[in-house]
């Protein structure tokens, strides 16, 4: 299971990557969509992979899991979700702005 | 001890910014509220910087939670004095937006508030992951901050900051993951005490995540290979934006001497120097790329700019040893940089103002030529390091604190030779500005309320020499604080759990 998913978790970084190097907006936006997604999963990870178990010490039958790594990528992914909302409406508005999709500077210099 | 005053330069800020929300849009409302708040801010500070200055660390811990579970908040010597300078430069930059740059764009006070929570919990916390969430907020209250007055080129400048940032938390969290994964705790004093005996196998680990950590910061400081977003953005910004924004790449240069000069500077940890092999070539090299960048700007701000650039450079040349004696004169160079340059932003600002342009060509005669060719005079000589001003007292401290023989040479050239790249490009500027005149339109006199926070930064190069004996003294023992975190560590864990092992 932990192959799998730091496999999964690679192939999204590698995705990211790729399409956080495109000049243009909406392939970015999509690029670091899938980067906070797969740090997300990553910090997830980090308190160890363990199967059908509760964050709370006691609960009958199987062992609990780490609580922390959960209430941690939870605040993440809130932090993460506003932040690609505000990049978006940017993104518009650059649009907007400077008539051009694209995010770096060579071309459409002023 | 529990000290909920630890607590107020984030709450009096955050519900300051709330009501600036509430409060309608009109002007004079919302200046009453932030000048009222900062000025509130600026008072809590001072008490929290005289009671750090005792030596003793503060902690506060929400909802009483016992350390290394709840969240933490600390208050030592080096967080007393970033707040301080935090609190000094909002009231310079609050004071020249009020005299009618504010009504440019929405909610600029509101977003300025939101902008110091950010910076003084990022000062303030005690733990990895708050220092996270705080950076994020600092970020985006900076975003809209930058975007402040319109105009196409601050939303070009505006997306790649804003890209960048935002690739930089996603390496951030997998950095912060790391370490959690390695050591099972994220409270600073907490990392601190485990890393001192984890066993071998986790340090590679832990290396691994400070390194991207290492990266985030550096990203933030805008040392060399990621420094290109800051002349854009700052270089376009509205001018009290900017001269706030001086502090956030010293938020960069904090968090690298909190993890590095104390978590993981343990003497027994054998997670070891991991930064300084890494950062001092990077300093160099932007000492040069910034001392270059300003001899080829062009546009007034645009040169404030690269000064920001030269001045992290020799910032971390006096932290990469992270020695005692390096980070107090980085730290003693980091209060006379950061007032300065946020200083010569404003100047900037009035210069451009009155010669109807922020390009460095010839132009029409600068209105209140001789006031402002004096301040711009003390401001250039005491940010190129010449005697008697605070650069000079700044510089002479950081190169007679290195003194490794491996690093020693280089770090004195590349600070010498920076210097004069920089003595030139000012001299240059200086001369275009005040002496090469051509027709056109001028603008009108600068006011008193643009003026006073202007010339009371740049007075900081004079006063930082006055007062140098004391300023340095507290840099010493900050930096002692530091290296010898047994304070720190106590403040947060309390004494029972020091002595477990």
């Amino acid at each position: 299971m932990a192959l799998l998913l730091a496999g999964v978790i690679g192939i999204m970084v590698a995705c990211s990557a790729y399409l956080l190097l495109r000049g243009e907006s909406f392939p970015v936006v999509l690029g670091l969509t899938l980067l906070s997604y797969a740090a997300n999963l990553f910090l997830f990870a980090s308190g160890g992979l363990a199967l059908g178990g509760a964050p709370i010490i006691g609960a009958p039958g199987a062992g609990e899991v780490d609580p922390l790594p959960q209430a941690l990528v939870l605040t993440a992914i809130v932090i993460g979700f506003g932040m690609i909302a505000f990049v978006l409406a940017l993104v518009l508005r650059a649009r907007g702005d400077l008539g051009s999709d694209r995010i770096s500077e060579g071309q459409g210099r002023e | 001890m529990n000290d909920p005053l630890v607590i107020a330069p984030i709450l009096i800020p955050l519900f300051a910014g709330a009501l600036l929300l509430l409060a309608g849009p009109g002007m004079r409302r919302q200046r009453a509220i932030a000048g009222a708040a900062v000025a509130a801010l600026l008072a809590v500070v001072l008490l929290l910087f005289a009671d750090a200055a005792g030596g003793a660390v503060a902690s506060y811990r929400l909802g009483d939670w016992p350390a290394p579970y709840g969240i933490v908040l600390v208050l030592d010597r080096l967080s007393a004095l970033m707040l301080l300078l935090t609190a000094v430069l909002a009231i310079a930059a609050l004071a020249y937006a009020c005299a009618g740059g504010d009504a440019q764009g929405r909610h600029f006070h509101a977003l300025f508030q939101f902008q110091l929570v950010g910076l003084n919990g990022a000062f303030l916390t005690g733990d990895l992951f708050n220092l996270f969430v705080f950076f994020e907020l600092l970020l985006l209250a900076s975003y809209a901050l930058l975007l402040h007055g319109g105009g196409a080129a601050r939303t070009r400048g505006a997306l790649v900051y804003v890209v960048l940032n935002l690739a930089g938390s996603s390496l951030f969290l997998l950095g912060v993951a790391l370490i959690y994964a390695a050591l099972g705790t994220l409270n600073l004093a907490d990392l601190t005490r485990v890393l001192s005996g984890a066993e071998a196998g986790a340090h590679g680990l832990v290396r691994a995540g400070a390194l991207l950590l290492l990266l985030v910061f550096a990203l933030k400081a805008a040392v060399l290979p990621l420094h290109f977003w800051l002349p854009r953005a700052y270089g376009r910004a509205a001018a009290p934006v900017a001269a706030l924004f001086v502090i956030m790449t010293k938020v960069g240069v904090y968090a690298i001497l909190r993890l590095f000069g104390m978590v993981l500077a343990e003497p027994g940890g054998a997670a070891g120097p991991v930064a300084g092999p890494w950062l001092f070539p990077a300093a160099l090299l932007t000492l040069f790329a910034g001392a270059l960048g300003l001899l080829a700007s062009r546009g007034l701000r645009e040169a404030v700019a690269y000064l920001v650039i030269v001045s992290v450079g020799t910032l971390l040349v006096g932290v990469v040893g992270f020695s005692e004696a390096g980070m107090a004169a980085a730290l003693y160079y980091l209060v006379h940089t950061t007032l300065l340059t946020a200083g010569l932003f404003l100047l900037a600002d009035l210069i451009a103002g009155q010669r109807g342009g922020d390009a460095l060509q010839p132009g029409p005669a600068v209105r209140q030529s001789r006031l402002l060719g004096i301040a711009y005079l003390l401001g250039a000589m005491a940010i190129a390091g010449m005697p008697p001003l605070s650069g000079f007292a700044a510089k002479v401290l950081i190169l007679s604190a290195v003194t490794a023989p491996a690093v020693a040479p280089w770090a004195w050239g590349a600070i010498l030779l920076s210097s004069l790249l920089v003595i030139i490009a000012l001299s240059r500027v200086g001369t275009l500005l005040f002496w090469h005149h051509s027709a056109g339109r001028r603008g009108g006199r600068a006011g008193a309320l643009t003026l006073i926070p202007t010339l009371s930064l740049l007075a900081a190069g004079p006063l930082l020499v006055l007062f140098g004996e004391s300023v340095s003294g507290y840099t010493q023992t900050a930096a002692r604080q530091l290296i010898a975190p047994l304070d720190y560590m106590q403040a947060v864990l309390g004494p029972a759990r020091e002595s477990a092992p």
